[in-house]
């Protein structure tokens, strides 16, 4: 299982994927969508956990182009924006979750998805 | 009683406590009474000067009416009086131009002659043949004054030198008033002789008793030293002086202004009858001429006072009206204002408090994954695995984050639903939710919360941001009336099919009998002097209907208030 981490800031992606490390997830980060994009071309990842708000293509606008590159991709987003309730009607494949996220949360949500 | 009837019909512009409204806008007493004064003003000023005119003018018309009825009456009457007199003289020379001084002086003539004259004229007492030397030659009466010798009297020598005479009253040798009418004739031989009646007064007393009119005319003759010549109604003693000084001496008949001896004013009519010693004077009372004046002058004064009442009842009514109108119509207005205005800062300090929580939430995003690594470390790693202390700070930094977390999360829920958005609502997490907001409050001032949502209670369909900002209100509105240590209970019950009804109760300060009416007013505060709008349950109410719900409120006094919310599961089609 192979994860990339996306949020445009950096100590907090570069914390989390230390902690899921520690859990025995391997996870990559990067700061950006451009960077994002770069980085699926080299590597094969099962799920990518992003940020909703970030400069020049947002977390929604990432997931589309990968999910047109990669189908099987899975993803979870991740928000600063208000709480999990507002994301209800999200498609299927997508997850939310609410900064800051706890991270049992997201591990169970990571199994959740990839399960499916 | 009498003051509740009071307090209904005073406008709410006029009571006391709404003088601070004033302030700023208009002035709605000062257009009140600028407006009753004006048209009191323009109605009345009409009115009571075209009223005055005509008192005036009619108090001018009766009066100089009541002098040319003085004046008619006098005129005719001493043409009357000297009507009498001249007839009897008439007779007189009649009867001495028929018979010679020696047929007057025969016997049984003269008794004949006076017989005659008393059956044709009546009245006559006496009469007596004087010849040129002032001798009674012959005399017909109930007295003995055959020869009396007349040259040196008085009359005697008025006849000579005027050929007629008419005398005063007076009282004579007989002690009865009476008067005489002798007239001179010349005899062909150069002599003449006298002829001489004597009146008593039963006639001409009789004739001006019967002219004087009904109520308090005073008819009567004087002579011109003022003495009574005939009695009347206020005079009934003959030769007496009268009352009222002689008149002046006119030619023609006259009528002057005068005062009664009791003071009262009196108009006086006289008329000097010619060839004769006597004055006519009729006296009036003015009061009794003016009574019709009287009568119509209250007419007037009752006219004028009905009309100035009903006219400025209709000022008051309509002034007080409008005014209250325009003044509802401010009021409506200004409080959506301050509705709107109320509603803009909600929604900026909603969107202010969004902005901040999502700032916030990222570096406490950063800090709850750096305390998660570090707590990463000391478990996964054994150095530190043994430190309990170090891993309990951890854990409290992170418990922090997420208390801290909760409450963005929080207000960026609430934010969120401020927009106008019909959705299905659960009401006990819109309960808990607005109670999230004084958790701290409630826990630092000892309240005890309770509340009870059965689970019958289905999800209904509102705009949650409404309803969110309804039950914000009463709780706040409720902790605010509460002291340190009281109680709220919210309990929330299915009313019927249609309706589910939350109970808001407090142990708070309560509401007064006469407040409760007033409280959803807006305006209406009973903490304007601590900083209370006057808005917030008038807010409420607002919002509770345009949702289709009612609110009830039950108080008492000290021991706390209840607000009972009922709304709709489905919201009507007109109002999403």
């Amino acid at each position: 299982m192979r994860l990339l981490l996306v949020d445009d800031e950096v100590e907090l992606v570069s914390t989390l994927a230390e902690r899921l490390s520690f859990r025995g997830i391997d996870a990559d980060w990067v700061a950006s969508g451009e960077e994002a994009l770069k980085k699926a071309e080299t590597e094969t990842y099962d799920l990518a956990v992003l940020d909703v708000k970030m400069p020049r293509i947002s977390g929604i606008k990432l997931k589309g182009m990968l999910e047109a590159k990669y189908p099987d991709m899975k993803f979870i987003f991740m928000t600063g924006h208000g709480s999990e309730d507002d994301f209800r009607t999200g498609s299927s494949k997508a997850y939310y979750l609410v900064k800051p996220i706890n991270i049992e949360a997201l591990i169970s949500k990571i199994n959740e998805v990839l399960k499916k | 009683m009498s003051m509740r009837i009071l307090e209904k019909i005073i406008p709410d512009f006029l009571r006391g406590d709404n003088q601070e409204l004033d302030e700023g806008r208009f002035n709605f007493r000062r257009l009140w009474r600028l407006s009753v004064f004006l048209t009191a003003v323009v109605s009345l000023v009409p009115l009571v000067f075209m009223t005055l005119l005509h008192y005036h003018l009619a108090q001018q018309y009766l009066e100089s009416e009541s002098y040319n009825h003085t004046y008619r009456f006098v005129r005719n009457t001493w043409r009357y009086v000297a009507s009498f007199l001249n007839e009897r003289k008439t007779v007189l020379e009649l009867f001495a131009n028929q018979y010679s001084f020696e047929e007057l002086n025969s016997p049984g003539q003269l008794e004949a002659i006076l017989d005659n004259m008393e059956k044709r004229l009546g009245g006559v007492r006496d009469i007596g043949v004087i010849n040129s030397s002032g001798i009674q030659t012959n005399y017909v009466g109930p007295y003995k004054l055959k020869g009396v010798n007349y040259s040196n009297q008085e009359w005697f020598k008025k006849v000579l030198r005027n050929n007629t005479y008419i005398s005063d009253v007076f009282l004579g040798f007989r002690n009865v008033p009476h008067m005489v009418i002798a007239c001179k004739f010349d005899q062909p031989d150069n002599s003449f002789f006298v002829f001489r009646v004597t009146l008593d007064l039963e006639q001409i007393n009789r004739m001006l008793n019967q002219l004087e009119m009904a109520g308090s005319t005073c008819t009567s003759l004087v002579n011109q030293e003022g003495m009574l010549q005939t009695t009347c109604r206020h005079h009934p003693e003959i030769l007496k002086k009268m009352s009222y000084s002689v008149p002046e001496f006119a030619t023609e008949s006259r009528v002057i202004e005068g005062k009664d001896p009791e003071g009262r004013p009196v108009i006086i009519g006289y008329r000097y009858i010619p060839g004769t010693p006597f004055i006519l004077m009729i006296v009036e009372q003015k009061g009794a001429l003016l009574r019709a004046w009287h009568k119509s002058r209250i007419q007037l004064v009752v006219f004028l006072v009905g009309s100035v009442t009903l006219i400025m009842a209709v000022i008051l009514g309509v002034a007080t009206y409008l005014v209250n109108r325009i003044y509802v119509a401010d009021r409506e207005r200004v409080s959506s204002l301050h509705k709107v205005e109320y509603s803009n800062r909600l929604a900026s300090i909603g969107r202010l408090a969004a902005n901040v929580a999502h700032e916030v939430n990222n570096p406490l995003a950063i800090i709850n994954e750096k305390a998660g690594l570090i707590k990463d470390m000391f478990t996964y790693k054994d150095m530190y695995s043994e430190d309990k202390k170090l891993i309990g700070l951890v854990d409290s930094i992170i418990s922090s984050v997420e208390r801290c977390g909760t409450i963005t999360k929080r207000l960026l829920g609430f934010a969120r639903h401020m927009e106008v958005s019909i959705q299905s609502i659960n009401v006990q997490e819109v309960l808990e939710e607005v109670l999230g907001f004084l958790e701290k409050e409630a826990e630092y001032r000892s309240i005890k919360v309770s509340l009870n949502v059965p689970d019958d209670i289905p999800e209904f369909e509102s705009d949650r941001g409404k309803v969110q900002q309804i039950f914000l209100n009463l709780v706040n509105n409720a902790f605010a009336a509460m002291e340190d240590g009281g109680s709220l209970d919210i309990t929330v019950r299915r009313e019927d099919e249609d309706f589910i009804s939350t109970t808001v109760t407090d142990t708070g300060c309560g509401i007064k009998k006469a407040d409760i009416e007033r409280i959803f007013e807006p305006f209406f505060s009973t903490k304007t002097k601590k900083g209370g709008t006057g808005l917030g349950l008038s807010i409420t109410c607002g919002l509770i209907q345009e949702i289709g719900g009612k609110i009830n409120v039950q108080s008492e006094v000290g021991k706390g208030t209840t607000f009972i919310i009922s709304l709709p599961l489905k919201i009507d089609k007109e109002r999403k």
